[in-house]
């Protein structure tokens, strides 16, 4: 049985949930704002570490950024992947989902010339772009089989070369059987993420990143890349308009907070009489609703 | 932001925006919906799109598309109907094996073979697991550009091309992206973010049977399985028309039973933040927001919800909002119709009592049916 060769493909992002907009100009502030590796990809990272757990094998990190790009290959070094690639000229500015997807999908061929992929695991989606067009694109440019939103992967079997896995939809689980090579997107929260061990973090300090430019990517048709391989133009960049008026505030006598839910209720139902309807006076739990908190 | 789908116009001139279209997609015309479906029934985000591809092509002079496909004719022609009475004129139908159950090979080979033989300037999708999945292998085959998880889609006047918004930077700034030189122009939408349009039986319009030439044999993935996800931990926010919604104001995932006891009472659904779902205190498919569920339910009641910009995005089109939160400058104030600047640990109860006060009342009345089964 030959061990599977793995890429995954990450991507360093600012941290969103501090990105702050001006709130006069409705510009963006970037100040500070810490940039870390996209937080969806830690499951794309996981899943292909607990293969090479069961496996063995080896995992490939590919990213493709500015030269700073390289903290987050370090991190995923760290976790246990045994080699890492930086995907970095300045001709991939202004890459779209389409361009970066030829960028991504060369650099994976150029990897797979070593000895044939066998999976690509991408996140979902990041949470700077948040398309998730990215990791199908490459899988169709790979000609690779695509297995979107993967919660689960009971069977892989490198002898019959297949593997079946289970596909989040809103519906359900779609239990699907496919062939390698493919493409996975992996899920959100299908498991716990590790932390890097001491000495794991003092030889991803330490190990050399593959950096390579877009010749050694293997990319020799500049009109896929960067901006002329972007079909999308942002038009134009706003702050969310907001609503002209504010709530009406329902005053309140803090001695009398029942009055205040009746006058609210009252308000309500003056804007959705049919609320009326919707009433139901179940008082205990037992036949309602499943409670959720958890 | 190399991945937001775009970069900014102004660096490569005005002059390649009001450049003439080339020729060959000039011929590319009608704004088309791939109609998500399965044995079930219609995604409500299909007619959605329908009704916003009605609203472009009229403007554009042009016709409304849908592509409706499926393992078996058996109701494909009511969900053709269906897509007729929500405003297309054309129906491409298709029904062969391989279409049973959604798979990405067939159906991406279906609609880049559709896209090529009957060239539409524009093609909208859900922006559903099946949706993203299904537009970007088309897209990428097609060589186009696509718009992801848009909430507003337009046409661009100087341009004539489809402006579609989405958010970006963590829903922090809407940006609208145009794809100039390429067809079709294709985006992605969120369920819930645009109205569900008014059905007209009596409208006309074609239904056009196509084929696909593909045989089992030569699809890789197979679909072994379906396991739908077990019914009493499964909610679609989406769809609920009251929402009752928490936030890190409640203190205590414990009281959430609150938000519980309001939302039982009336008739609907508990959401939540983002901080809420993080501190373990709920479920994640009950968040709503930029990274969860957007919802337009008729009522929402935001309770200890500051309303961050990335939680505004997501119930900001509904039809009544009202706010419960002690601190009078919380941002959910700006999008709320309603507030009350007060402890909701306090008052959910109180409106709770309120409204079940009221049911009673009705019920006890000579003509009181009101809402009971």
């Amino acid at each position: 049985m030959r061990a599977p060769y793995i890429v995954v493909c990450v991507k360093q992002v600012p941290d969103s949930a501090q990105i702050r907009v001006h709130p006069v100009t409705g510009t963006i502030m970037r100040q500070g704002v810490p940039a870390v590796l996209n937080p969806y990809d830690l499951f794309a990272l996981e899943e292909a570490l607990q293969i090479k757990d069961r496996l063995g094998g080896r995992i490939v990190a590919l990213c493709m950024g500015p030269p700073q790009a390289e903290a987050v290959l370090r991190k995923a070094l760290s976790l246990g992947v045994d080699d890492a690639v930086l995907v970095s000229d300045r001709a991939f500015a202004g890459s779209d989902t389409l361009a970066t997807s030829f960028a991504l999908a060369s650099a994976i061929r150029r990897i797979g010339q070593e000895q044939p992929v066998d999976l690509v695991f991408t996140g979902k989606q990041t949470i700077d772009g948040d398309t998730g067009q990215v990791g199908p694109g490459v899988a169709k440019r790979l000609g690779m089989q695509l297995l979107s939103y993967v919660c689960r992967i009971p069977i892989l079997d490198m002898d019959t070369r297949s593997i079946v896995v289970h596909r989040w939809t809103e519906k359900g689980l779609q239990v699907l059987q496919s062939r390698l090579p493919c493409l996975i997107t992996v899920l959100e929260g299908v498991s716990e993420g590790r932390f890097a061990s001491l000495p794991e973090m003092i030889r991803a300090a330490r190990q050399p990143i593959r950096i390579w430019d877009r010749q050694a990517a293997g990319i020799e048709d500049l009109t896929k890349i960067g901006l002329k391989g972007s079909p999308t133009v942002v038009g134009k960049v706003f702050a969310p308009s907001r609503r002209a008026e504010r709530a009406e505030c329902i005053g309140w006598d803090a001695s009398q907070p029942g009055e205040a839910a009746a006058r609210l209720w009252e308000k309500i139902l003056a804007r959705q009489p049919e609320m009326a309807g919707k009433i139901s006076s179940d008082h205990g739990g037992e036949n309602g609703q499943k409670g959720v908190s958890s | 932001m190399s991945e937001a789908g775009g970069k900014p116009v102004e660096k490569k001139g005005t002059g390649r925006r009001k450049a003439a279209l080339d020729p060959r997609l000039a011929e590319y015309r009608g704004v088309w919906v791939f109609v998500e479906r399965d044995d079930q029934g219609v995604h409500p985000v299909a007619w959605e799109l329908v009704g916003a591809a009605r609203a472009l092509a009229d403007q554009l002079g042009s016709e409304v598309g849908a592509v409706v496909a499926g393992g078996t004719v058996e109701s494909l022609d009511s969900d053709s109907r269906e897509a007729v009475a929500y405003g297309a004129d054309r129906v491409y139908q298709v029904a062969h094996p391989v279409l049973a159950g959604y798979r990405n090979e067939p159906y991406a080979k279906l609609l880049c073979e559709l896209v090529k033989k009957h060239k539409p300037e524009i093609l909208l999708l859900g922006a559903t697991s099946l949706g993203r999945d299904l537009a970007s292998s088309v897209a990428t085959t097609l060589e186009t550009g696509l718009t992801a998880d848009c909430t507003e889609l337009a046409i661009d006047r100087e341009s004539r091309a489809l402006a579609a918004t989405r958010p970006t930077f963590g829903g922090n700034l809407l940006c609208t992206i145009l794809t100039l030189n390429y067809r079709p122009q294709m985006a992605t939408v969120r369920p819930r973010v645009l109205p569900q349009p008014k059905k007209d039986h009596g409208r006309s319009g074609q239904i056009q049977k196509e084929e696909i030439d593909l045989s089992e044999e030569e699809v890789v993935t197979k679909l072994l399985e379906f396991l739908p996800h077990v019914g009493g931990d499964q909610v679609d926010l989406s769809l609920a028309e009251v929402i009752v919604a928490g936030g890190k104001g409640l203190q205590r995932g414990a009281n959430f039973s609150l938000l519980e006891d309001l939302a039982r009472t009336l008739g609907g659904e508990v959401g939540a933040t983002r901080a809420a779902v993080q501190a373990g205190w709920v479920d994640a498919q009950r968040q709503i927001g930029q990274t969860g569920k957007t919802v337009r339910p008729k009522l929402y009641i935001a309770a200890g919800v500051s309303g961050a910009i990335q939680h505004r995005v997501g119930m900001e089109g509904s039809d009544l909002i009202v706010a419960i939160n002690t601190d009078p400058n919380a941002p959910i104030f700006e999008v709320a119709h309603y507030g009350i600047v007060g402890d909701a640990l306090t008052l959910l109860p109180l409106l709770t009592r309120t409204v079940r006060g009221q049911a009673v009342a009705e019920r006890t009345t000579p003509l009181g049916a009101c809402g009971l089964p």
